[in-house]
């Protein structure tokens, strides 16, 4: 079981590997629209510091809603999913896979862009160690809660704002923790609260999410 | 006396069914806003604090109890049809999420006008308002995601799967949202705390709630039967039922 959870991540590493064209659009994207926000704000440090962890939060989500609407769609057009729902593997492995995969590929590269973001902002030090941590313990959460909706989307006309329509709504709970760690850092209060319900938040997740993803996907391809 | 609830759960017997509820249900429910409308604006007395501006909540309240209650209902009857594989249970969740959606953006509005007058904004990121925001667009994302689908049996399931981790959601959302306001908002601003409802005023309100669910039995059994009929028009009965 193992070996097929490793084999799914290891095929799609390779597969984002070797089309690093999508990839790099996914996370220019991130950086892109984290830098209109000043263009639009004003360059005022204190007034950037103050959005800072809400922007990076936003941008983070939209981000990886952008890359999830292609998570099952190539694999769908050519016909590998089914053959990997046929096999005798369980399907929610290969949900957990390709959610694991897609936070490997787009997830971790958003943490380790963000403090060059943070710069931008003028965040100081430790609140910019922070939204990375909140960052590594969030995104998951992004990826696994987007993998279903991108199995419930797959191949709808307008899937991706259709995926967008779905899935922000149950985003909030990331975003509001995982900027409000931030927050809270840039305040002086303490920020674990807000990590503690951000991993409390990401271990539901893990229980359900694959499980509703793997039914939906065999609801999209039956 | 047994009922045999089983026989209602085959579109053709519930078609009946409702057929013969919709007027009792829509009766009711008009004579019920009647009463309780009368209650609200010539019994109901002006609120000392408030003045006459209070008397929104008479629509505010039953429209904000409904489409969370209508939002329960659905997520039951995802859960049935995903469970048993009842068609009719898709069905009624299919017909319950306009209505639904409505109520939840009548709850919006109707709180925008209350608090105009009694905050002086239109809009405050509240943790009730800010969550019944929420809640509407769950009902906007699970029409769009109906729309887009054509294929019905795909549409119940994907639709039913999708109301119920937003019936997971929910509590979540409702309770981080209510932290972050908590932690955000200086008490510049908080919710009215109603002291001591007078009874008339509750007795009116009381008598809209069950208005606006009477209403909602009424039209989310007009909007069913359509929906039988457009999904079972192949069938003998709704052959026969269209000639005469």
């Amino acid at each position: 079981m193992l070996r097929f959870l490793l084999a799914v991540i290891r095929r799609d590493l390779l597969l984002a590997a070797r089309r690093k064209g999508d990839w790099l659009t996914s996370q220019f994207f991130f950086v892109m629209v984290v830098s209109m926000f000043p263009l639009g704000i004003g360059p005022e440090p204190n007034v950037l510091r103050m959005v800072a962890p809400g922007v990076v939060w936003v941008a983070a989500l939209l981000a990886s809603l952008l890359s999830l609407a292609r998570l099952f769609a190539e694999d769908y057009r050519d016909g590998s999913l089914e053959q990997m729902l046929l096999s005798p593997n369980p399907p929610v492995l290969l949900a957990l896979g390709k959610a694991l995969a897609h936070w490997l590929i787009y997830g971790v590269p958003l943490l380790l862009i963000a403090p060059v973001l943070g710069i931008q902002f003028a965040l100081p030090a430790d609140a910019i160690g922070i939204l990375m941590l909140s960052l590594l313990v969030g995104t998951p959460i992004l990826s696994l809660l987007g993998s279903v909706g991108a199995a419930l989307t797959l191949g709808l006309r307008g899937g991706g704002v259709l995926l967008t329509l779905l899935i922000l709504p149950l985003y909030v709970p990331a975003l509001i923790f995982g900027a409000g760690a931030v927050d809270s850092a840039l305040s002086g209060l303490g920020w674990q609260a807000h990590l503690s319900l951000l991993a409390a938040f990401l271990m539901l997740t893990l229980l359900v999410a694959p499980w509703v993803a793997s039914a939906a996907l065999r609801v999209s391809i039956e | 006396m047994s009922i045999s609830w089983f026989k209602y759960a085959a579109p053709m017997n519930f078609y009946q069914l409702a057929g013969r509820l919709i007027p009792w249900f829509a009766w009711s429910a008009a004579i019920l806003t009647g009463v309780g409308l009368y209650i609200a604006f010539f019994v109901a007395p002006t609120d000392f604090q408030q003045g006459e501006a209070y008397r929104v909540i008479f629509i505010h309240v039953p429209a904000a109890w409904m489409s969370m209650f209508i939002y329960l209902i659905m997520a039951f009857w995802s859960a049935v049809g995903l469970a048993w594989n009842t068609r009719l249970s898709f069905m009624m969740a299919r017909a319950l999420a306009p209505t639904g959606a409505v109520f939840a953006f009548l709850s919006l509005w109707t709180g925008a006008l209350w608090g105009k007058p009694m905050w002086g904004a239109w809009w405050v990121w509240d943790a009730r308002l800010t969550s019944a925001l929420i809640l509407f667009f769950l009902y906007v994302g699970l029409m769009a995601l109906w729309s887009a689908i054509d294929d019905r049996r795909r549409g119940d399931r994907a639709g039913a799967l999708l109301t119920l981790v937003g019936a997971i959601n929910v509590p979540i959302i409702y309770f981080s949202v209510k932290w972050w306001n908590t932690l955000h908002q200086g008490s510049s601003i908080n919710l009215m705390k109603a002291p001591t409802m007078a009874s008339i005023m509750l007795t009116g309100m009381l008598v809209l709630a069950i208005a606006a669910w009477l209403y909602t039995l009424a039209v989310v059994l007009v909007r069913v039967r359509g929906i039988i009929l457009e999904r079972e028009r192949q069938t003998e009965w709704v052959k026969e039922l269209l000639e005469h």
